[in-house]
């Protein structure tokens, strides 16, 4: 035990003395959160649209003002010159051209079936998307401002329609920060864990101290824990410094108990320092572990589910995930922060990573050797 | 010196592979002898250094240090025995306080005991001035000293030096050699490999090593007569010529 606390001293002393470690340790928080919750957003705000009005009538007016009004669209008036139109799509000036026919109001007056033409720049997919379900959603509630006065003018009857009134579950803003910030935060103790284990392992093999560690009676299970044991409390110490901002600046609810959820982010560090230490073993520079780990980490990031949807993925993409930590610990803290899920909610998760971390630290342990 | 043997070695044989570094090798070092393991570049002195502190499984022959197996006793050898290798492995942004509190404490030096001996080593050295440096900003010849008192704190049997003065001019190696003339004196046995012929001089008794094998092994004396030579040096010599002969 006595053995251990000089270890722990050590690492800790030159943990912080690393001009390296320190800025990921204390800056990096709040860098990805500021920085990352805001940029790396879906929301659709202030879309560029261009509306093309060639009815030039009372309700083609009234559609445009619609379009005006919405926070979703920065509305600009063109004329039709295709040549024009395609130009700006092209030059991304605008995101979407918008083209009102001639007679759309009389159409609409006589029941005319009458379309309008949308021009998306569909490079980005997701954006696309989102710009015709607004754009659609915009055109209804002008028929649904005007259903009374088509009726009693022109004596058409319309449809009654069906309408599916949302209600959007643990996150009834639809606040895109919330869903994204869990993720920023998972990304960042992530990398305490598995980047800053390893390469501090992995320096000692570069710097040659490692093998006079090897021929001192020290343990090995004493030198894993001096390495594991700084970054596991360093990486909660970040996660509630991330948890802090999001509260303080983005209005984050944690709606289930903190201590559950500090309870599984432990389980997740213990495993993500379980790879990293596993990587160190291998890797001789901490080059060669830098881009191990950036490989591993970009597919676990990107399959997690921190930007997308997981259940929107095929089958087999499913399946990697469930070797993949990562996407573990993000369903936790989100269904832990948003939806106020507990331990026993998340049974499959908490035996997944429980699993996972305990073969990938006995691997870890097994595979470092002080005898060759 | 005694006739109690610390270190015995029996047709030990390291193979990586295909290569054989070390090659049937049979040796033993007396308690409180300066053991001079001497080679060219790629002897295989080193791999034998390693097997014997044991971070290095040999693949054949038998060997114990301070009278326990390198096989089964691994970890008792480790607490019996100092290290201190090419690359002395201080902690560079460490103090040179730090690095002796830092190992001396995982031999399990006592707090109390640790603290005297720093004080006794602070006086010796004179580097009251030094202790609280950062090992990067120290002399590379105060690296090696330092390097030294450490693989000694613990008051190890034998303390393998694996070319401990190399890259330090001649007054350093010097100084170097009197720290471990000192150390002999409270009893520690000395196995070191080394680069510098007239460093071997100062051995009790020295192995030579050539490809893997040892050709030659004796008091310096000895081996001066054996190969009619006037220092170390010209013995080196005659031997590696002797070995390049063999090979045409």
């Amino acid at each position: 035990m006595r053995i251990l606390l000089i270890i722990l001293r050590k690492e800790f002393l030159q943990i912080f003395r690393n001009k390296m470690m320190l800025p990921i340790i204390f800056i990096m928080p709040f860098v990805q959160t500021l920085v990352l919750v805001y940029a790396a957003t879906l929301e659709l705000q202030h879309t560029n649209i261009t509306i093309v009005d060639l009815d030039h009538s009372q309700m083609s007016e009234k559609l445009c003002s619609k379009f005006d009004a919405s926070d979703f669209f920065d509305v600009e008036f063109g004329q039709s010159d295709y040549d024009y139109l395609d130009k700006m799509l092209l030059t991304e000036s605008t995101k979407a051209v918008l083209i009102i026919p001639q007679d759309f109001e009389n159409n609409m007056r006589t029941g005319v079936k009458t379309q309008l033409q949308l021009n998306i720049n569909a490079i980005d997919g997701q954006t696309a998307g989102l710009i015709n379900i607004y754009v659609n959603q915009t055109i209804l509630s002008l028929l649904k401002d005007l259903k009374p006065f088509v009726n009693k003018t022109d004596l058409m009857v319309m449809p009654a329609s069906i309408q599916a009134k949302p209600r959007f579950w643990y996150n009834e803003t639809l606040n895109f920060k919330h869903f994204m910030l869990p993720g920023i935060i998972t990304i960042l103790i992530s990398m305490i864990g598995i980047f800053l284990t390893s390469l501090n392992l992995v320096r000692e093999k570069e710097m040659g101290t490692i093998e006079q560690i090897n021929v001192t009676p020290i343990k090995k299970w004493q030198f894993l824990s001096g390495k594991l044991i700084p970054f596991w409390i360093i990486g909660l110490f970040d996660l509630a410094l991330g948890l802090l901002i999001g509260v303080l600046l983005f209005d984050l609810p944690i709606e289930g108990s903190i201590f559950s959820l500090f309870v599984f982010s432990g389980l997740y560090l213990f495993t993500a320092i379980g790879l990293g230490l596993l990587i160190a073993d291998f890797a001789d520079t901490q080059q060669q572990a830098m881009f191990t780990i950036f490989f591993f980490f970009l597919i676990f990031v990107l399959m997690g589910g921190v930007f997308t949807s997981v259940e929107s993925m095929p089958d087999w993409a499913q399946y990697i995930n469930r070797i993949n930590p990562l996407y573990y610990f993000m369903k936790i803290i989100r269904a832990i922060l948003l939806k106020g899920s507990g331990i026993k909610d998340m049974m499959n998760e908490f035996f997944a990573l429980i699993t996972y971390g305990i073969i990938a630290m006995s691997v870890a342990v097994w595979q470092y050797r002080k005898t060759n | 010196m005694s006739n109690e043997n610390i270190i015995e070695v029996e047709n030990l044989v390291k193979k990586f592979g295909d290569f054989t570094a070390n090659d049937n090798l049979t040796f033993t070092v007396k308690k409180s002898e300066i053991f001079g393991f001497l080679g060219a570049n790629g002897a295989g002195k080193t791999t034998a250094i390693k097997i014997l502190c044991g971070i290095l499984f040999p693949t054949s022959g038998k060997v114990s240090v301070a009278g326990f197996d390198i096989y089964k006793e691994r970890d008792k050898i480790k607490e019996n025995i100092g290290y201190m290798s090419q690359g002395f492995s201080l902690y560079e942004d460490l103090t040179v306080k730090e690095n002796i509190e830092f190992y001396a404490g995982i031999y399990g030096v006592k707090r109390k005991v640790i603290k005297t001996r720093l004080n006794e080593l602070v006086e010796k050295l004179g580097i009251a001035d030094l202790k609280n440096k950062f090992v990067r900003d120290l002399p590379l010849g105060w690296k090696q000293k330092i390097a030294f008192s450490v693989a000694i704190f613990h008051k190890p049997k034998v303390v393998f030096l694996d070319e401990p003065t190399s890259g330090v001019d001649p007054i350093t190696r010097r100084q170097f050699w009197d720290l471990i003339y000192e150390a002999v004196e409270s009893g520690i046995t000395i196995f070191v490999t080394t680069h510098y012929m007239d460093e071997a001089e100062y051995c009790d008794r020295l192995s030579i090593m050539v490809d893997g094998r040892i050709e030659a092994m004796g008091t310096p004396t000895e081996l001066k007569t054996k190969y009619n030579a006037k220092n170390m040096d010209d013995v080196f010599v005659k031997l590696a010529r002797k070995q390049s002969e063999e090979n045409k």
